[in-house]
């Protein structure tokens, strides 16, 4: 047998022949029987009233099954509560088609269903709408007095932690101090794949939901509320995303429509929004940031004063960690930190990749860069005096914590020693060059999760936990994780995910799965290596007599004493010997607290970035990117180096071209598709370095693992940032940085 | 989107006659810009008579010395095109400066001329717009406006043209064949797109029901100093905030004659007569270059979010005239954001 020790090794992932083939089913192509379509009409206003919607025009067209709208839907949960998914923000949840209220601009408002697509789109643009409209606000600016402290309201959200010392006065007493402020407007998660749900009728009411979402039991849960259904009324499955980014963390109005629709029409429904109703499901806030820093004579931080506010919407306070990292980064005695929200006409922001962490951190990295040169400091070499060996937010130390290490090889890669600290000294190819960094730090996070394990009598494996594949390589994971723990190749093993009928798992989202799910995957296959080991012992003459768990290992197909490996059975013998068709075992697992509490867990990074500025056209070329990530353990090096890459393009659109521009006039996004939306393409990608820092950490959880699928991103928008300053000496604060604000 | 009828015609007669025979039709030719408008219910045609398939789509040699692009041969045929490549390496990069691979692969010769504006306000039905729905006003005026005209605009419309292809051909001066039921006629480049004016509803001077069947170029294609510089938003894939393409004959350092054309900028590809009259028989020097291109940009205006693309649109000129004048460029190199 070959080698079965997996973890750290850099497998193919294991669904990667489903996907180029085709085989690995979407939401939107599970093509049950019978399938009627429906298509969400969206407001064209940002407030005001629906007065009349001329349903009746285009129910008469034949094909066309159902107009729902608030005018005739049914009885539905009324209280909030039913509509509160896991990560609800305080307020009101967006109840769709309750009343003729508009609230914010694409509000759905009406689902048009038809047998077929083409026909429930054709009908949707018929349907006539008579609307009361009101003055809206969509300005973040005309709010900036109005901002106010928001409750605690959304799991996973921690108010800044109190004031330090005496920033106020550290500040006026500075050698050197900076005040600055910066700016970043909404952006969309802009997945590839649409929001889908292809609701299949199982009939007795009993549906099946194939919905794009980042947490089937998130959604089964809020259909339960919302809908009154039973356990066993709704099983909700996904087992394949074209990415998620955190967009499929709530429960979105699509599933609710098809739902709605397949209950009433008792038939199967698909939804699928369009790319403009993408811009209509949650983005990162636009975000101001206010930053104050002094520093001591020998460039260690004296203050450091850190004050956000972004938008929210008027029915929901949605709150994510913009300015705590502020506290726990750097080293600093005398720290303030204030996160307001303020209310607009807009539907609620909602996670996206490295939520709050992503925005914070540019205002953090970018004041640094600014404080580093009101000093006379190398940036690094700032960042380097001002250390931080435990999070003062919180007086703990770190369970972990590489960043130096992290910083010391990213800059010998990047040959930071050449860069010459002075703005606009550097040239190359007739442009301007700059050289730029930044650091982030992020959660590690573990919360609950349970998994399966079943063995068959020829020695395949089957893990299930229904979690979720965003694309970020989950199966793969999961099986080398099984696969090793069990001493099993990776083709015995079969890891499913995606359905309510496994094991529950969290949402896949914090960068907390390969942890959670990880090592209830791993608690699993040791309940079964349990079962297996007693079986094992029953013969007569078991070499393994005796032996307690603790004592045993699964390695290449057998099970051995760790202490003398001839002592040993083969697993597949044991298996078919043994008369059993079939062996499982549940298990769940849960952070250790008492291990944990006396520990800040965190995973960190630096991004250097190159740029190459033509001064007299403001085009700024990426030329090169170094990133390195200390997460403790890296499970998969390939799938990891693989977020780490998709998070380098994340940091870069953030930092040049990532915007989705209201008109505040119309209280409308106007750039809402992809030709006018810009992410970065092929052409913008530098060549990027990835540097895994290896952190042995048992306090986070007992795989060592930190997660990797939002820390990557941080420091990467900085860096660039920075980095445009040193090629061309102008500091822009409000991103993206495009090429007009170079002119 | 509307449902609508479909038929493929087989000639250009047939073409003519079976637009001319169904109310509220059109042509489509890759279809890349024509259905994504009526997706999003921007143009609802009642019926399409796919054009694509015509015998239209060769490039050959013209007797008097030009070549002749058929109206239906691929945005990528064209570029790669051995004839262009080499007489005409102008026009290659600017279709190479345009939207994908994939898109220049089914997008056609004419449908790029006659590809519509991507101001925002006329892709969003919830919006008004001019363009869209004559009087029912201009959002893009006091609105978010980074894409739009700075030459050449009306109180009516500021949206722009915003083909790369047609800047070069703008600086080409080609002849647009056409077909209609009248019979056939040319139209000269320069006057195929047109302002704003009091009726933006109309890009271009076609008459209801005509096809465009070829372009014409003349012989004289700027094939050793020209240059084609797009600025955009991202380092591919995005339309031009300004393009400038320019074709220059010389005589040691003495420009002899010149083609000047901004993408980007105005409501048609711009071409400045007067620049180019005012390059004849000048010096290559960065005054000159600078003189022209403050020249060219005089009566630009902004709208606020398109202010930066007066001095913007200089900046590319002088750039772009340097380039040209010193023969860098060499067909089949893409040009990313001006690096
Ligand atoms: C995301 C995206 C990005 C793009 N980026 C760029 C870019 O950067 N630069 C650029 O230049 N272009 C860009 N394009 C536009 C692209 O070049 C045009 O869509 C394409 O050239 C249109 O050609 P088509 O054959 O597909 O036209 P169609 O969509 O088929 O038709 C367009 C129009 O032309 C009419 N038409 C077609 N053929 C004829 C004919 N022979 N005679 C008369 N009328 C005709 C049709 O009736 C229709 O009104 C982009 C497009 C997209 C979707
Ligand atoms: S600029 Fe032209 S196309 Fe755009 S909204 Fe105004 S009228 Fe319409």
């Amino acid at each position: 047998m070959t080698q079965t020790n997996h973890i750290g090794k850099g497998p193919n992932r294991v669904d990667g022949p489903l996907k180029v083939s085709g085989a690995a089913h979407y939401s939107g192509e599970f093509n049950v029987p019978d399938l009627a379509y429906g298509y969400v009409v969206s407001s064209p206003i940002a407030k005001g009233k629906i007065l009349k919607i001329h349903a009746d025009e285009v129910r008469a067209l034949p094909g066309v099954l159902e107009v729902f709208s608030h005018e005739n839907v049914p009885y539905l949960a009324w209280f909030d509560k039913s509509y509160k998914d896991q990560i609800a923000p305080g307020g009101s949840p967006f109840r769709p088609l309750h009343e003729p209220d508009i609230t914010f601009n694409q509000q759905p408002i009406a689902l048009v269903v038809a047998d077929t697509f083409e026909l429930a789109r054709y009908a949707a643009a018929l349907l006539r709408i008579d609307y009361e409209q009101d003055e809206h606000e969509t300005n973040l600016e005309t709010k900036r007095a109005a901002g106010f402290v928001p409750g605690k309201g959304k799991t996973g959200f921690q108010p800044p932690p109190p004031p330090r010392g005496n920033p106020d006065k550290a500040l006026k007493n500075a050698t050197h101090s900076i005040e600055a402020e910066y700016a970043h407007g909404a952006q969309h998660h802009n997945p590839m794949e649409l929001f889908t749900t292809t609701v299949e009728w199982r009939g007795n009411g009993k549906i099946t939901a194939y919905d794009k979402t980042q947490g089937v039991f998130n959604v089964k849960n809020y259909l339960m509320g919302v809908f009154g259904l039973g356990k066993n009324d709704v099983r909700v499955v996904n087992q394949f995303m074209g990415g998620g980014f955190g967009s499929g963390l709530r429960p979105q109005y699509s599933v609710f429509m098809a739902v709605l629709a397949a209950l009433e029409l008792k038939r199967s429904v698909r939804v699928t929004l369009t790319r403009q109703q993408m811009f209509s499901i949650g983005h990162r806030p636009n975000t101001l940031q206010l930053l104050k820093m002094g520093t001591n004579p020998d460039g260690t931080l004296a203050s450091l004063q850190h004050h956000a506010l972004h938008e929210t919407s008027q029915f929901e306070d949605y709150t994510e960690n913009v300015v705590n990292w502020s506290g726990m980064l750097y080293k600093c005695e005398n720290v303030k930190l204030g996160y307001q929200l303020a209310k607009l006409d807009i539907y609620s922001p909602q996670d996206m990749r490295a939520p709050g962490a992503a925005s914070g951190n540019v205002g953090l990295e970018v004041a640094m860069d600014e404080m580093a040169y009101a000093a006379g400091l190398d940036p690094l070499e700032f960042r380097l005096r001002n250390y931080a060996d435990r999070d003062q937010n919180v007086d703990k130390p770190f369970s972990s914590k590489k960043l130096r290490e992290c910083y010391q090889q990213a800059a010998a890669k990047f040959g930071w020693e050449n860069r010459t600290q002075e703005p606009r000294s550097m040239r190359a190819n007739g442009k301007l060059v700059g050289m730029g960094m930044g650091g982030g730090v992020w959660d590690a996070t573990q919360v609950k999760s349970a998994a399966k394990a079943l063995i068959s009598a020829d020695g395949q494996l089957t893990v299930r936990s229904a979690t979720g594949e965003n694309g970020t390589g989950t199966y793969t994971i999961m099986t080398q994780i099984a696969a090793e723990t069990l001493g099993l190749p990776l083709e015995a093993v079969t890891f499913e995910l995606g359905d309510t009928d496994q094991p529950e798992a969290p949402i896949q989202g914090g960068s907390w799965t390969a942890a959670s799910v990880g090592t209830a995957v791993k608690n699993a296959c040791d309940a079964l290596g349990e079962k297996i080991l007693k079986l094992a012992q029953k013969p007569a003459d078991s070499p393994l007599k005796g032996a307690k768990f603790d004592d045993v290992e699964f390695v290449n197909g057998q099970l051995r004493l760790r202490l003398d490996h001839d002592q040993a059975v083969v697993l597949r013998d044991v298996l078919q010997t043994s008369g059993e068709t079939q062996l499982e075992a549940d298990s769940s697992a849960m952070p250790n607290m008492v291990k944990q509490n006396g520990y800040s867990l965190h995973s960190h990074n630096v991004a250097f970035a190159e740029v190459e500025v033509d001064e007299d056209l403001g085009t700024i070329k990426v030329t090169r990117v170094v990133s390195a990530v200390a997460a403790g353990r890296i499970l998969n090096q390939k799938t990891a180096r693989s977020q780490v890459l998709g998070s380098v393009v994340w940091g870069l659109g953030m930092a040049l071209m990532e915007e989705t521009v209201m008109d505040h006039k119309f209280g409308r996004y106007v750039n809402h598709n992809f030709a006018e939306y810009h992410i970065p393409v092929n052409a913008d990608m530098p060549h990027i370095d990835v540097i895994f820092v290896h952190e042995d950490d048992d306090i986070v959880n007992p795989l060592g693992v930190k997660g990797i699928g939002e820390v990557g991103m941080l420091g990467v928008t900085a860096a660039i940032a920075n980095a445009v300053f040193h090629a061309t000496g102008k500091r822009v604060r409000d991103l993206p940085i495009m090429l007009d604000k170079l002119l | 989107m509307y449902p609508f009828t479909y038929s493929r015609a087989t000639d250009v007669a047939d073409a003519v006659r079976d637009k001319a025979g169904h109310d509220g039709s059109a042509y489509i030719g890759g279809g890349t810009n024509l259905i994504d408008l009526m997706k999003m219910n921007v143009e609802q045609p009642a019926h399409l008579t796919n054009v694509a398939k015509l015998p239209l789509s060769k490039i050959e040699d013209l007797p008097d010395g030009g070549l002749r692009l058929g109206a239906t041969a691929t945005n990528s045929d064209t570029a790669w095109n051995e004839q262009v490549k080499q007489r005409y390496p102008l026009l290659n990069q600017a279709i190479l400066a345009g939207a994908s691979p994939q898109l220049r692969n089914a997008a056609t010769n004419g449908g790029n001329l006659m590809q519509r504006t991507r101001c925002y306000y006329f892709y969003d039905i919830a919006t008004p717009c001019n363009k869209r729905e004559p009087g029912s006003g201009c959002s893009a005026i006091g609105g978010y406006n980074r894409i739009h005209a700075i030459l050449g605009a009306s109180e009516a419309c500021i949206a722009t043209h915003p083909s790369d292809m047609c800047v070069a051909l703008a600086a080409l001066a080609p002849t647009v064949r056409v077909s209609g039921p009248n019979g056939e006629r040319t139209i000269a480049f320069e006057d195929f797109h047109r302002l704003p004016g009091e009726q933006p509803e109309f890009d271009n001077t076609l008459a209801e029901g005509e096809l465009i069947t070829s372009l014409d170029l003349p012989e004289k294609g700027f094939a050793k100093h020209f240059a084609y510089l797009k600025l955009r938003d991202r380092h591919s894939y995005a339309f031009a905030l300004v393009s400038v393409a320019v074709g220059l004959e010389m005589d040691g350092d003495t420009i002899t004659e010149a083609r000047l054309a901004l993408g980007g900028v105005a409501h048609k590809p711009w071409r400045d007569k007067s620049a180019e009259e005012m390059l004849k028989g000048q010096p290559a020097t960065a005054e000159t270059f600078g003189r022209v291109a403050a020249h060219v940009v005089a009566n630009g205006v902004g709208q606020g979010s398109n202010d930066f693309k007066i001095e913007l649109a200089r900046r590319a000129i002088v750039r772009a005239l340097k380039q040209a004048a010193e023969g860098q460029q060499e067909a089949g190199d893409v040009y990313l954001g001006g690096q």
